[in-house]
């Protein structure tokens, strides 16, 4: 066996090892690793009312209520997985990509009634890009509305003229 | 002390091989011919994507102009990945063939792709602020990527950290092959954990998540980018195999003198 013969089968063991520890060590960590938790996860689990924790989810269609309580601003909302919500209060700003329909994820703790009490709301993006035209199209033509969450995948508008989509449908077909 | 010497005699086969690109000598040779236009076709490439990107491109209908950053951020982000790679690659090659010329080129990648990491880190901050509404979340992808910047800083640190080059090289090429575990932790940490930072819009197996007038400057971008690394990696180890001759001359010299 020649030296450097040798030397790759040290570092192909190394990397056979190394990589097996990491494997092991994240598969064990990785319900830790956790950026924030669902709201069926939280019924499953009850965090304790003192503990502080991120909630994501979609802003659930027709749940966002802006009220004034003590004469500040607060935005109650719904937040969903599709399994299950959990309503939020939030006093402050909201990000610029809030809506309806839009992915967030939310840092605060569960109050004793059952509801979120937010301190910080962030805005999640979702994989999709798409131009101001094709989503007033979309929306004229009753295909797609901002507040059902994301956009329909882009291969099937991508290719298509906005005046011809923007045209509704004949009935029937 | 100065391993680039086998040089002189380069070995004359008649079969073009990549044995002979690890010849530092024939290295410089071949590279003397493609630096230049390898260099002009990374700059002009890169401008092409870029005023296509943030000038001509179609602004996204949710984050409006604010999504134009993703024409640096994206090929940034890329690059700082593939560049890690090629730091690993310059890494088996030195730990099991011991060529010179993968110690010098790995030596020169690391301050190249901090930078880009650099700039993936900085743009991304300022991405983040308008569209989710933070500078910064320890979310796995962010924190995974910072992990990578800080893995090039300590690359630089320990291959400069020893009075022996060559040992230098050595520590320097492990830390960098520890370090690749990194690299899927990085591109999967969007699909295995809950991220803030949302899962690629671009992938092998489906169709892109993207407006094809938005995909097309995206790509030219990360072209032009792939041919600007490439180019100032090979001009930083045309200087750095220089500069090691003419370090050996002086000290040849020296000797004589004492």
């Amino acid at each position: 066996m020649k030296r450097k013969h040798r030397r790759l089968a040290i570092l192909t063991a190394c990397a056979v090892g190394v990589g097996s520890a990491a494997a092991l060590a994240f598969s064990a960590l990785s319900s830790d690793m956790v950026y924030y938790l669902s709201p069926s996860q939280i019924a499953a689990k009850h965090p304790s009312v003192r503990r502080t924790f991120r909630l994501g989810g979609l802003v659930e269609a027709g749940s966002l209520k802006h009220e004034t309580v003590n004469g500040q601003p607060v935005a109650v909302f719904k937040v969903t997985d599709l399994k299950g919500d959990v309503t939020v209060t939030y006093k402050g700003i909201l990000p610029d990509l809030f809506r309806e329909g839009q992915g967030v994820v939310t840092m605060g703790h569960m109050r004793p009634n059952g509801t979120f009490l937010a301190t910080e709301v962030l805005a999640k993006h979702d994989a999709n890009y798409m131009p101001k035209d094709v989503e007033q199209a979309l929306i004229a033509s009753g295909k797609w509305h901002p507040s059902e969450g994301a956009p329909p995948p882009a291969a099937t508008w991508d290719m298509l003229n906005p005046r011809s989509l923007a045209k509704p449908k004949p009935v029937g077909t | 002390m100065d391993s680039a010497q086998p040089i002189l005699g380069a070995a004359r086969g008649k079969r073009w091989n990549w044995h002979k690109l690890a010849n530092p000598g024939q290295f410089l040779r071949v590279s003397a011919r493609f630096l230049l236009p390898l260099s002009i076709a990374g700059v002009l490439i890169t401008a092409v994507g870029l005023v296509w990107g943030l000038w001509f491109s179609p602004a996204d209908w949710q984050q409006g102009q604010t999504v134009r950053i993703m024409y640096i951020h994206v090929p940034s982000a890329w690059l700082a990945m593939s560049g890690y790679a090629g730091l690993a690659v310059c890494s088996v090659i030195s730990l099991v063939w011991r060529h010179p010329l993968a110690d010098i080129a790995a030596a020169e990648i690391s301050p190249v792709g901090a930078s880009f990491t650099a700039l993936c880190l900085a743009s991304g901050s300022l991405w983040g602020r308008p569209t989710w509404g933070t500078w910064w979340v320890w979310d796995a992808r962010l924190t995974s990527v910072l992990v990578l910047f800080f893995l090039y800083l300590g690359h630089i640190a320990l291959i400069n950290a020893f009075d022996d080059r060559e040992r230098g090289a050595r520590a320097g090429a492990i830390l960098a092959l520890v370090g690749v575990i990194n690299l899927p932790i990085i591109k999967f940490s969007v699909t295995w954990w809950n991220t803030l930072h949302q899962p690629a819009s671009i992938s092998l197996f489906s169709a892109p998540k993207m407006y094809v007038g938005m995909l097309a400057p995206l790509f030219v971008s990360a072209l032009g980018y792939t041919l600007l690394f490439a180019a100032i990696v090979v001009s930083r180890t045309r200087s750095g195999i220089m500069e090691r001759r003419v370090r050996g001359l002086l000290q040849a010299r020296a000797e004589r003198a004492a």
